[in-house]
């Protein structure tokens, strides 16, 4: 059995349906990439699986449990965490209270301690600046807090939500490369990207959701180098 | 010069009052950005639960609670209704946000509003009946001798006049100082404040961080209502002459600190406290130096002004967001 497995599902806005049905798992170990354009149901799906949303229909099971309905945190204390788009960084509060607020759910201190160190050591430029408010941060900062944020709360699974959003492309390029590294570290990962071409060169494999529906699945790999894809996605002619 | 320290220890006192009772419109203005308009009558709630147990408890240490008179009680006897009315009214605190404004989290704020105004009335019509506080003004029996503490000889006009400084308004100032520091420990040196100043951030991104957002919002309303207990306590032990739980000077009073909470920046901590003494100031002042009658006008004015040149308040935050 996979550590995620999303099957089916529905959510609605309002009236307005912005999931259609989607399925897709995570194995345990992997790094596996939901790319789609703007719109395509992307953010949807992560904050549904986080419980943020409630789904009308489908099922969610993570690491053997149901968790469709859970609140918010008590999906985190599965090991299933997020960091949302937009980084969703504490403006008010210091780097390292943001940085602490990611183990909110543990007690163990010296296992705490231990995880912010590594998470730290992904993000030496954080290090640099845990006593500054959170909100003076660039962007790029921003992500790398909100990354290391997340892997304080030591996941099992990990999903990043554009995290590559509005960075210069040597950022991204950095950010990346600690996702690479995170995962050779023993993190599974769920990546979700807009910007599919990067995501699919760090990710095993790889699902294209557009408005709503799964319509591609597939090694990522052979997602880069199938015509669709290359076309839509990836900017070629 | 009298005068002046005499007007400076009442602003102190009367000061701590809306800080304490700001601070509870402030918090919950922060995690849920709605005005609890309920909270003035927690403070309602402190003076008369205090009122009714003090009536019930001098005859237990042998006074009389009808005699003006009367002596007062041992100081533990005040503590423990201090304490007893602390936790009454954050359990009520508690309550209202639980089965009032729980269900509405996601409604428009406009219903929230609405619906504290519903909880207001609610709260001022129960504590008028006859088996709950009654429909008439009472007088609190004294749980504190305002004994004399320092009495100072400084000149005045009229040639040197002895300024007083009591008991109460001391013990007022000093309950609050340590209620108002044990609060600041908590919002900004403890996990559970650290994870309430992020709810007040963002909701959401709080819940993706394991922060049960529902009991962080319970435990604001609980310590809001626990300070506004105390508030209503301080309050009936300096004017002892408790009106009853509809009446328009506890309104005013709520409404008065809700204006410490608007120019101290509503949302932030300090902010409330800053407010709270700053209100007191000119209000004294300018009822002592200027007219008595418009005690009430300078506070509005303030408001009005601090608010053109400072529209989040004093210390609020102008910039929200980096996006
Ligand atoms: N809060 C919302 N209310 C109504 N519609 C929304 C809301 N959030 C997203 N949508 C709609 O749902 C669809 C999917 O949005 P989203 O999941 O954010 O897409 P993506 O992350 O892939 O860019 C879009 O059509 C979007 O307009
Ligand atoms: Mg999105």
């Amino acid at each position: 059995m996979a550590l995620l497995e999303v099957e089916n599902l529905g959510v609605f806005y309002g009236a307005i349906e912005a999931l259609r049905g989607v399925s897709l798992c995570v194995e345990a170990g992997e790094v596996v990439t939901l790319i789609g354009a703007n719109g395509a149901g992307k953010s949807t799906t992560l904050r549904t699986i986080s419980g943020l949303l409630q789904p009308r229909s489908g099922k969610i099971v993570f690491d053997g449990r149901p968790i469709q309905n859970w609140p918010p945190h008590k999906v985190v204390e599965t090991g299933l965490v997020q960091a949302p788009e937009g980084r969703k960084i504490f403006s008010n509060l210091t780097v390292e209270e943001n940085l602490n607020l990611g183990a909110f759910l543990r007690n163990d201190k010296a296992a705490i301690a231990k995880d912010r160190e590594r998470a730290l050591e992904f993000f030496p430029r954080v290090r640099e600046r845990l006593a500054q408010q959170a909100g003076t941060l660039s962007g790029g900062e921003q992500q790398m807090l909100a990354i290391a944020r997340a892997l304080v709360a030591r996941p099992k699974l990990l999903m990043l939500d554009e995290p590559s959003l509005g960075l210069a492309p040597q950022l991204v390029q950095t950010i990346f490369q600690v996702i690479r590294e995170i995962n050779r570290a023993g993190t599974t990962i769920l990546l979700v990207e807009q910007n599919a071409n990067m995501a699919l060169q760090v990710a095993h494999r790889a699902y294209v959701i557009e408005v709503g529906k799964i319509r591609m699945e597939g090694p990522a790999a052979q997602l880069a180098a199938s015509d669709d894809v290359r076309k839509a996605y990836l900017g070629a002619h | 010069m009298a005068d002046f320290a005499q007007t400076l220890m009442t602003t102190l006192a009367v000061g701590s009052l809306y800080a304490l009772i700001a601070l509870g419109y402030t918090m919950v203005y922060g995690i849920l950005k709605f005005i609890n308009f309920a909270h003035s009558d927690i403070v309602v709630l402190g003076a008369w639960i205090s009122f009714t147990l003090t009536r019930w408890l001098f005859p237990a240490v042998g006074l009389d609670a009808h005699n003006p008179d009367s002596p007062a009680p041992p100081l533990w006897l005040g503590a423990s209704i201090l304490i007893a009315a602390v936790v009454a009214c954050s359990l009520i605190g508690f309550v209202i946000e639980r089965f009032a404004y729980r269900p509405l989290r996601k409604a428009p704020r406009l219903n929230v509003l609405i619906t504290a105004i519903g909880v207001s009335l609610l709260l001022q019509n129960l504590g008028q009946l006859s088996f709950m506080f009654g429909p008439s003004p009472q007088k609190m029996p004294a749980l504190l001798s305002n004994v004399e503490l320092w009495r100072l000889s400084l000149p005045s006009s009229g040639g040197a006049r002895n300024v007083v400084i009591g008991l109460v308004d001391v013990m007022i100032v000093g309950t609050s100082a340590v209620l108002m520091i044990a609060l600041e420990f908590l919002v900004f040196r403890t996990k559970i404040g650290t994870a309430m100043r992020a709810v007040s951030y963002d909701l959401e991104a709080s819940a993706l961080m394991g922060i049960p957002v529902d009991r962080i919002i319970s435990y604001t309303f609980m310590l809001g209502s626990a300070l506004a207990a105390a508030a209503g306590f301080l309050y009936a032990l300096k004017y002892p002459g408790l009106n009853q739980p509809a009446h328009t000077t506890w309104v005013l009073l709520g409404l008065k600190a809700f204006v410490a909470a608007v120019i101290g920046g509503i949302g932030n901590v300090r902010g409330a406290v800053l407010g709270g003494f700053v209100i007191a100031a000119v209000e004294q002042f300018g009822a002592y130096y200027l007219s008595s009658s418009y005690r009430d006008v300078y506070v509005f004015a303030l408001l009005i002004a601090i608010l053109l040149v400072r529209p989040s308040g004093l210390l609020g935050s102008t910039v929200r967001e980096k996006v």
